[in-house]
Parts: C-alpha cells; structure tokens; sequence
C-alpha cells in the first residue's frame, strides 16, 4: 500500500485515474479498522487532509460549505456553525471520542455508508448537498442520494466529496438530532433521529424527521412530516400530533437485531427519540429568529 | 522496499524518520523513535492508550498512517515532564493511585493534558467527557478524576 497526500482536487483524480484499488480517505477512522481486520488493502491510500478546499468551512451567500475531510471536531467547535445548523453540530459530536472527532470527517461519515451514521440523519433533514468530483468535473447531490445500503454509495469508483453545501434554514426553523446508545459515550447508534422544523405564524410549515439505524440507510418518515405539517407549534405541539409522528417514525422502522438492541427495541425507541427530537425542534423554532 | 522520509516535530525536537507506507505512526514512535509510552491497546480507536496531541489536539496514533505526520507537530507522554520535574498531572496521578496496571496511563495523560490546556478548570462532568476515548480497566474512573481536578486546580494556583 502506498500513501499519497494531494495538495489540489485534481491531483486526487489523475491518482484514482492511475491506481485501480485506491481510497481516499480523511480521518480513516473507519478504514484503518477494517483493514486490520482483514479487508483487502487498498493501492493506494489518497489522503484528502492536505487540500485546502476540503478542510476549510465558509459561510458564502446564505450557505454554510463544509470541506469533507474538515474534522467533526472543528464543526462543533464553530459557534456560527453550530447556532445555525445544531442537529448536524450535535450529530457531528457524537461520532466516537475526541480522538476520534479530531480525525473523522462528514464526507468519511457518509460515505463510509453505515445505517447508524450520526451526522447523516442531521444533514438530510437539512436537507444539505454533497459537491461531487468526478473524472469529469463536479456534480452536487442531495446528501440522501448518496447512501444506497450498507457500505454501499452511489458514487463511482473514481468519485469522492468534495464540500458539503447546507443553505442557511428558513426563518423560524428548529431542528435536533437525539442519538441512543446503550451507554452514556463512545458507541454506535441503536437509533438516531434528526427533526427540522419550520414555523410559519403558530403552525409548522416545514417538517423533515429522518432516522438513522433502523434500516439499511438513512430513512425519511414522511407520515411523520404529513403529521406536523399544517399543525399547531405555539404554544406547543399537540399531543395527538405527537403520538402520531412517534407512531409513524416506528412504522418507518425496517431495523436488524444485534448485540446492541433488537428490533423490537429498535422499532419502539425509534417512535421515542423521533418525539423528543421534535419538541425540542419546535422548541428551537419558536425560540428562534 | 518503498521507505516515506518523513520529517515532524516530536516533544519540541526536530525529528526525521523513514517509514513504510502503511506504518502506523504509534509503531514508528515505539520501534523507530523509542518512545514507548504511547501503547497498542486495541488499535482500532476505541482504547486511546495510543494517544498524542497532533498539532495540540489529542488523536489516536494507532489510526494515523506514519506519513501522515509530515509537517505536524506532535507531543507525547514522554513530552510531558519538564527539566523542573513532573506535570502536575503526573504528580497528582502518582499521589492519587490513579493507575494500577499503567497500560492507560499514558493516553489518559496526554487526554487530561490536552484537556486542561484549553480549559483550566474543567467540571467532573467535562473531564469524564474529555477521557471517554481512553478506557482504564483498572481505576474505575474515579482516581483518574479525582487527580485530573487536583491537577487543575494546582495549575491554577501557581
């Protein structure tokens, strides 16, 4: 195995175009891992850390870009960053230790296409898009295109992230993602759930409530969405609705059993986090501008 | 066969080393440097008994490829005392029995350190948080705290 650290986007592309078998990586927190646990190694491994353009995070024209290889760390250490966009922050700060968030990135923890991925459920209900590079140029994606199953992307053998382009919420929104695990740190999700919403006068205009771990992607709940929206916000969300996008997110579940949690575990905590995430979003909408 | 050169700074002290490629810097910094303080736990990430500080910021080396480490700036355990005598971290976790084995102890040093250099007087709760990456199997946690807040509020009062 070869080691390679590219100081442009296309410097990356002419090395996938020459080296069949070669991964890009950024914290390869995943990656190293598996390798040592027997998984072919690849030809070469493309470290993205050097490119200015994939460790850098801006706010242009209403829109926050986050390089793909910029450590979560650095996210939930952004105050702007995360006062505009807390779920994907508090997703991004469950990843691992912060050894690890010092290392792992959202385009590594998208790609690397684990159902229980913690920023994904966030950067779908914000409905961000990934800047792709292809042998071509660039194309850009909604974040729920990329995943297809587990460890499985829609991307091409010689496609990579390179930014993620999440637009500044509409006035009044809230979002939250809630995470279980069965110990207080340094887990995988059993569960995840990440709700955005969107207050128009007293009622909810917008409504995305997405759960991770309870099927081989990232999943929308679009009952639960079909619930809130048009209902009540201030002064609180009514119960009904409530018991409505709960029952809808455990609806939505196609989870398996593993040592973390069965599925019927699984299904029923679905139902409960999707609740506590959206009355905190409605919180956070309604206190917010 | 292929050697990377490599060159970093290592406790303050130019160093340059040649490596293969899929060499992972804790294996360089033990067989290469003789720095032996860092360990090989799980080496997987999930331990932190291999953790240094790359650039201030506490990493594990077991997941850092050696040629990764072109250019940064790296401490590790043994960067830790100075000419004077131990950080107070080390002093406090010899005073407080906060190790058994020692396997951990380095990591969870380097992790207290990285801790109280960006926050001089961090709550139990923060602290638990800041070394949740480093696992004891020996302590139970509750000396390594204890010690970690005597460190800081010595820190603080010198």
């Amino acid at each position: 195995m070869k080691y390679a650290a590219p100081t442009t986007v296309s410097g990356v592309q002419a090395l996938l175009a020459d080296n069949p078998g070669a991964r890009v990586f950024a914290g390869a927190t995943d990656l190293i891992p598996q390798m040592r646990a027997g998984r072919p190694e690849p030809s070469v491994m493309i470290d993205l850390k050097r490119i200015d353009r994939l460790m850098s995070v801006n706010h242009v024209d209403g829109c926050w870009i986050v390089g793909a290889a910029v450590p979560t760390s650095e996210l939930t250490r952004n105050a702007g960053f995360t006062a505009a966009h807390p779920a994907v922050s508090e997703g991004a700060g469950l990843i691992g230790s912060d050894q690890i968030q010092n290392r792992c990135s959202l385009g590594g923890n998208l790609c690397n296409a684990s159902p229980a991925a913690d920023s994904v459920p966030a950067l779908i209900a914000s409905q961000a898009a990934a800047v792709i590079a292809t042998a071509e140029g660039e194309r850009t994606v909604a974040v729920s295109e990329v995943v297809t199953g587990p460890g499985e992307t829609s991307l091409a053998d010689d496609e990579f992230v390179i930014e993620f382009r999440i637009d500044d919420p509409p006035p009044h929104t809230g979002d939250a993602y809630l995470r279980m695990i069965p110990r207080s740190e340094m887990d995988i999700a059993v569960v995840g759930a990440a709700v955005r919403l969107t207050a128009e006068g007293d009622s909810v205009s917008e409504a995305r409530v997405v759960l991770g771990a309870v099927a081989p992607t990232a999943v929308r709940v679009p009952d639960a969405e079909a619930a809130l929206v048009g209902s009540a916000i201030a002064p609180k969300i009514g119960d009904d609705v409530i018991a409505a996008v709960a029952a809808a997110a455990s609806a939505a579940c196609a989870p398996i059993n593993d040592k973390r949690g069965t599925i019927q575990y699984r299904t029923r905590v679905a139902g409960v986090l999707a609740k506590r995430a959206t009355l905190t979003a409605a919180e956070r909408a309604r206190n917010g501008a | 066969m292929h050697r990377t050169h490599v060159s970093c700074t290592v406790n303050g002290d130019q160093v340059d080393f040649l490596c293969a490629d899929s060499t992972s810097l804790l294996d360089v910094l033990r067989d290469e440097l003789g720095l032996t303080g860092a360990k090989e736990g799980c080496g997987t990430g999930d331990c932190g008994a291999c953790t240094i500080l790359v650039d201030g910021r506490v990493n594990c080396s077991c997941l850092m490829f050696a040629p990764e480490a072109q250019g940064r700036d790296l401490t590790t355990v043994e960067g830790m005392a100075s000419a004077e005598g131990l950080h107070p971290l080390q002093q406090t976790f010899l005073e407080g029995a906060a190790l058994q084995c020692g396997v951990c102890t380095p990591g969870f040093l380097v992790a207290a350190k990285a801790l109280l250099d960006t926050n001089e007087d961090p709550t139990e709760t923060e602290i638990r948080y800041a070394l949740a990456g480093n696992l004891c199997r020996c302590t139970g946690y509750d000396k390594i705290v204890r010690s970690v807040q005597e460190a800081a509020a010595r820190m603080k009062g010198t």
